[in-house]
């Protein structure tokens, strides 16, 4: 078996779950105070991803972790090259968790407002910088024999800003989704009125990447080797667009269809750079594969048998969690919790 | 400090920042480590004895844990990201080795602690009493895993084991000495145990102060003698710890250990000097006075006669820095031993009831607070200034491992960055500590 080929398909699934998990937290950051108005209702919005963000999180750093351990030449390249965005992501992160954790408790109101525009921005950040790196990494670097050395403004061109705004919108959705289901009254009406907005949005900005990622970036050429995998890229227009019709009537299954439109959307990018994990714009020699930066077989193979003992457990309790917590927190319990 | 990060390179400028976020984030784990065991063993005993009086106790000092694990939670994160960015030619030599175990405490212990930490803050109502408990025991067995495989990375660093130099970087080639790395072990009850005694200083410290005040005496006398106990065992097993880690220092990084005591010349039967003033610049120690017979040999090698490396036994291109390790290792000894002492005495007075009497005792553990957090973060600059100047100790040095296309704007960006927000962060969790410890247990 070949472990690089392997662990590609194991990294491309792990950034997938994390931003299709983090992806409504984040979105719920995005949106909450244009959904919640009154003091219970910001508190109804902010408890609805309470008892899930951090472990949704957790992702991101087993996705990091992953590529550290599979590919840490990829791991080296992409976090050194992207280092302003990487750490814009890292305070946005910063700033929304604690916010998060602590608005409800500051006692002083300007306190308060301060980490409630925190958690706003700080949702804002992570997902507008992931996006911007990934376009780039979907659209290839212009990097040579000494690597990527330019800096956050280099980052910045039309395709990747336009990835960036389809992953805003995309989990701006997502977000309006989970509360228009996990809030009641006047915030569920206002979260499925913006998410019905913020829909049309996503619609014709993943219309526009899928379009425009056939100039501006080689992501087809695979597609055209083996044209059974388009089922991906159209899995994601399929689900998006049903997420849109089953909003109105089955908002959780709507959810689960922008859950999946997330999910095979990235899947979708990293089918295109396959077998590259960083790739150059200038010249595929250059380019960071999973052949030119993987770890050796023998780390590759205890790292299958590490993923194939936890991840199942992991997910088997997740699950378990979103279940326990499938009815909204109500006010005793966010009194109990101590976070209130 | 602004100008003399102005001066100063890529380098430089990536191991302050390293520093500066590594050292941050071990104020919030310690106190993790051991607080989450003290709640579990409180809410188990409410739900073996139904004494009312254990669940708030676990509900009380269970809401001063999650404020600070949310800061440990959040400034974790930089310490990952920081391999790749700042550390990008080390990541990509060692990555093959250093990478899994990293991998695996994210795998194993990350998403175990905070899945579970939120079936505990929010599970109250929705769990039986006992899965309530279990939830917490699930939480310290997720911290201390983490901590176990953070160590067996650092513990790489520090004796690096089951790999071969092949293709220009490090491969991994038994990940069984790499699980079971003797010196990381050590490091590993070293670390968890001081952090045990973090987390008790800190319960009986915040009781003593409400002791003082005569609030909840019942409540926090309980308190007190639980942490007091946990402090007290924890201690002498830290100190157990500590001298089978001086022990494997001595053996494996002579330089480190010869740094630790200022040793200049090699010698067998070596004494231990009470009273030393290094002076680094002529190679000797300008004071030496109160020797004890054979105790440095007997430190190093558990024998008194055996025969302990001097540090000019090396090029001085290969010695650590001694002042900072020297001193940072005296100091942590010293408050070693003064934990053992002060935890003995409180386990003491707590059995005899006798804290109420004994306020001036109650005023120092107090102010002992801080004492624990200052030994650990010592401790953690022994090992990591003692590795220097190897990053992987015999195999990278420092300097080989700093990211190539970085430049030192960039850096000193990051660094203030970080530096402000952590400044933020850091007051907000006094105040947020001081406040929720301040206001006592529920009704």
């Amino acid at each position: 078996m070949d472990y690089a080929k392997l662990w590609f398909a194991l990294w491309g699934i792990l950034w997938a779950v994390y931003f299709a998990l983090d992806g409504f937290d984040l979105g719920v950051g995005m949106v909450w105070r244009a959904v919640a108005r009154t003091e219970e209702e910001k508190s109804g919005a902010a408890a609805s991803i309470f008892p899930f963000w951090d472990g949704n999180e957790v992702w991101l750093v087993a996705a990091g972790g992953i590529t550290f351990a599979a590919f840490p030449g990829a791991y080296a390249a992409m976090f050194s090259w992207f280092y302003s965005a990487m750490f814009l992501a890292l305070f946005g992160l910063i700033l929304r968790g604690v916010s998060l954790e602590f608005m409800r408790k500051a006692p002083g109101t300007r306190l308060k407002a301060l980490l409630e525009a925190g958690f706003t921005a700080g949702s804002f950040l992570p997902a507008l910088v992931f996006g911007i790196a990934f376009g780039n990494i979907f659209r290839g670097l212009p990097s040579g024999p000494s690597g990527y050395e330019g800096n956050l403004p280099g980052l910045i061109n039309s395709y990747s800003l336009l990835f960036a705004a389809l992953f805003a919108s995309l989990f701006a959705f997502h977000g309006s989704l989970w509360l228009s289901f996990k809030t009641s009254g006047p915030p569920s009406a206002r979260a499925s009125a913006l998410a019905k907005k913020l829909w049309n949005a996503a619609a014709v900005l993943v219309a526009a990447v899928f379009i425009y990622s056939a100039f501006d970036t080689a992501l087809y050429n695979n597609y055209f080797n083996r044209k059974h995998l388009f089922v991906i890229p159209l899995l994601c227009v399929i689900s998006l667009a049903a997420a849109r019709f089953l909003a109105a009537r089955r908002p959780a299954a709507a959810f689960a269809c922008s859950m999946a439109a997330i999910a095979s959307l990235l899947v979708s990018g990293f089918i295109g750079i396959y077998p590259e994990l960083l790739p150059s714009r200038l010249d595929p020699v250059y380019s960071v594969t999973i052949f030119n930066s993987a770890s050796g077989p023998y780390t590759l193979k205890i790292m299958a048998r590490a993923a194939a003992l936890f991840l199942p457990l992991i997910m088997a309790y997740q699950f378990w969690v979103y279940r326990l917590f499938h009815s909204p927190l109500n006010p005793e319990e966010l009194k109990k919790s101590g976070i209130y | 400090m602004l100008e003399f990060a102005g001066m100063m390179d890529v380098l430089a400028l990536s191991r302050l920042q390293f520093a500066v976020t590594a050292m941050f984030h071990f104020l919030f784990v310690p106190l993790t480590l051991g607080l989450c065991l003290l709640v579990a063993w409180m809410e188990t005993v409410y739900v073996r004895t139904g004494d009312a009086d254990h669940l708030r106790m676990a509900r009380f000092w269970g809401k001063l844990f999650l404020i600070n694990f949310a800061l440990g939670v959040v400034t974790g994160l930089t310490l990952e990201f920081q391999f790749g960015t700042n550390w990008a030619r080390y990541a990509a030599y060692v990555g093959d080795v250093f990478g899994a175990p990293l991998a695996i405490e994210a795998l194993a212990a990350f998403f175990l602690e905070s899945t579970f930490l939120a079936v505990w803050i929010f599970g109250w109502n929705r769990i039986s009493p006992r899965a309530h408990a279990a939830a917490m025991w699930l939480v310290s067995l997720g911290v201390n895993m983490s901590a176990l495989w953070i160590i067996l990375a650092n513990g790489w660093m520090q004796h690096p084991v089951g790999h071969i130099i092949s293709g220009g970087r490090a491969e991994m080639t038994d990940f069984a000495a790499l699980a079971f790395n003797y010196h990381a072990w050590l490091q590993f009850f070293h670390t968890i145990f001081a952090g045990y005694v973090v987390a008790g200083f800190f319960v009986m410290g915040i009781s003593a102060w409400h002791l003082l005040k005569k609030n909840e005496t019942v409540f926090f006398k309980k308190s007190f003698r639980a942490a007091a106990v946990f402090s007290f065992a924890s201690s002498l097993a830290l100190f157990g710890a500590g001298d089978f880690s001086g022990v494997s220092v001595a053996e494996l990084q002579p330089a480190k250990f010869a740094a630790m005591e200022s040793v200049w010349e090699t010698r067998s039967s070596a004494p231990y000097i009470l009273l030393t003033v290094p002076d680094p610049a002529n190679e000797k120690n300008s004071v030496e006075a109160l020797k004890i017979p054979y105790l440095l040999s007997l430190m190093a090698f558990h024998r008194p006669d055996s025969e302990v490396k001097g540090l000019k036994d090396f090029p001085a291109a290969d010695r650590p820095p001694v002042l900072p390790v020297f001193l940072s290792f005296r100091t942590m000894i010293a408050l070693g031993m003064l934990f053992i002492f002060l935890s003995g005495l409180a386990v003491w007075f707590s059995k005899k009831d006798l804290l109420e009497a004994r306020p001036r005792f109650l005023k120092i553990m107090l102010y002992a607070i801080p004492l624990p957090y200052i030994a650990i973060q010592l401790g953690w600059l022994v090992t990591e200034v003692g590795r220097q100047p190897w990053l992987v100790y015999g195999l990278m040095r420092t300097s080989e491992g700093v990211s190539a296309s970085l430049s030192a704007g960039q850096v000193r960006v990051s660094l203030a960055g970080l530096v402000a927000l952590y400044t933020a962060l850091g007051a907000l969790d006094v105040y947020l500590l001081a406040g929720t410890a301040r206001k006592g247990p529920e009704a």
